[in-house]
């Protein structure tokens, strides 16, 4: 159990260096959605089903479709 | 081993809501500040549900009659939390339709090159 | 300059965090105001999911911040991406959309509205409640502009879902001030028996108004930042 929950922070924190680094920005907001979805289920093991459904269907789908939208009217790539 | 069982989701969120701030001051992409800006809300609340977890509990809901309400989580944080989500992406979104209107009116989207947002 | 606020600010970050950790040990009982809410929230308020009956119930006022800020930041977005002359036909740039999407979009619109519809009607009894049923229905609207890119929100009925949420919620908030206990967002129902659905008062009532009022605004939220101005 703790195994499952160590590997899935590394993969969370992995992720949000990713974010940092990646130079084109819709690589970085799919980066940011996974964050987004590893929390939600981070949420679930620490017994929290109503901020795991909220985090899920708010942060992970609904942000991420207003991150890309965005980006299509500005610019694709960082510089 | 009992250090990662009792601060792994602690370490995990101070984890991520350092990267965010890293992200908001480091990076010149207005949209690269969002994304920080975003990953830093979920690390905070990723925080206080962490600190609202009991051993061994379960969630506070009394979906079936025999549950007893001794050994459940502390629902305020969650409650909280639900609050704060909700608010992040209205936050979110405001700043991104901020930004489509920035770029309309510079061209780009680069902070060093912004007058007012230089800093 | 930039860099050494930029050192510092991190480090007094992680100091910080550090300290305050030290005093919150993992997983231990920390507050008492949550065992009451657990042992007296069935009877008080009439609902099983204890988090609704402290978002809705213990915490209303709250709650009704919460909708408050939502609601002015939609409407800030709305100010902010205003057109000039008006709404316009989006030019189609791009090849249509496929049939395979058209046809599975036909299908799965009205079983997403009914979903999310079921979650926020059954809030007081399942994990869930207006705002994740009102994000899921945002997300139904979300699959018709992927699909069809010329269809709009029609304007006056999003403003009508949204303003008649917010009037209910605060016009049953006003009511519970005149009749009842007498306090601002009083529970004035019947609290009927537990575990049905119609029980637990106005908490559905509310619910079911928050949930309309959310998806109304997050899917004006997505229709604002697709418009092209002139």
């Amino acid at each position: 159990m703790i195994i499952i929950v160590t590997i899935l922070v590394a993969v969370m924190l992995a992720a949000a260096v990713a974010a940092f680094v990646f130079k084109e920005l819709l690589s970085a907001v799919l980066a940011a959605c996974l964050v987004s979805l590893i929390a939600s289920i981070l949420f679930l093991f620490l017994q929290a089903p109503d901020v795991a459904m909220a985090e899920a269907s708010i942060g992970a789908a609904l942000v991420t479709a207003i991150f890309v939208i965005a980006i299509k009217r500005t610019g694709k790539r960082e510089e | 081993m009992t250090f990662l069982h009792n601060y792994i989701y602690y370490i995990g969120a101070l984890g991520l809501v350092l990267i965010g701030l890293l992200i908001v001051l480091a990076k010149h992409n207005l949209i690269k500040v969002i994304i920080g800006l975003s990953i830093l809300d979920t690390g905070i609340n990723l925080f206080i549900i962490a600190v609202g977890y009991i051993r061994e509990g379960t969630a506070p809901i009394f979906s079936e009659p025999g549950l007893e309400p001794g050994r459940m989580v502390d629902p305020v944080p969650q409650a909280l939390v639900l609050t704060s989500i909700v608010i992040g992406v209205a936050i979110l979104a405001l700043a991104l339709g901020l930004a489509v209107k920035l770029h309309k009116e510079y061209g780009h989207l680069d902070l060093r090159k912004i007058k007012e947002l230089r800093w | 300059m930039r860099t050494t606020v930029s050192i510092v600010l991190l480090a007094v970050v992680i100091l910080g965090f550090g300290l305050s950790l030290l005093d919150v040990p993992f997983a231990e009982r920390k507050s008492q105001i949550g065992d009451y809410y657990i042992v007296n929230g069935r009877d008080q308020t009439g609902a099983t999911n204890i988090v609704t009956s402290v978002v809705l119930d213990y915490r209303g006022f709250d709650t009704l911040g919460e909708i408050t800020v939502l609601f002015v930041a939609a409407l800030g977005l709305g100010a902010v991406m205003a057109a000039a002359g008006g709404r316009r036909e989006r030019p189609s740039t791009t090849e249509p959309p496929s049939l395979v999407l058209r046809t599975g979009t036909n299908v799965l619109f009205p079983l997403l509205i009914l979903f999310g519809v079921y979650i926020f009607v059954h809030g007081h009894l399942t994990p869930g409640g207006g705002f994740q049923g009102g994000a899921i229905i945002a997300s139904a609207f979300l699959l018709v502009y992927l699909c069809c890119r010329e269809r709009r929100i029609n304007l006056a009925r999003k403003t009508a879902a949204d303003s008649l949420g917010g009037i209910v919620f605060v016009g049953l908030g006003l009511v519970g001030l005149a009749v009842g206990s007498r306090y601002f967002l009083s529970d004035f129902l019947p609290k009927g028996s537990l575990d049905t659905l119609f029980s637990a008062g106005m908490i559905p009532i509310i619910y079911i108004a928050i949930g309309i009022k959310v998806g109304a605004e997050l899917a004006g939220v997505i229709d604002d930042l697709l418009e092209e101005t002139e």
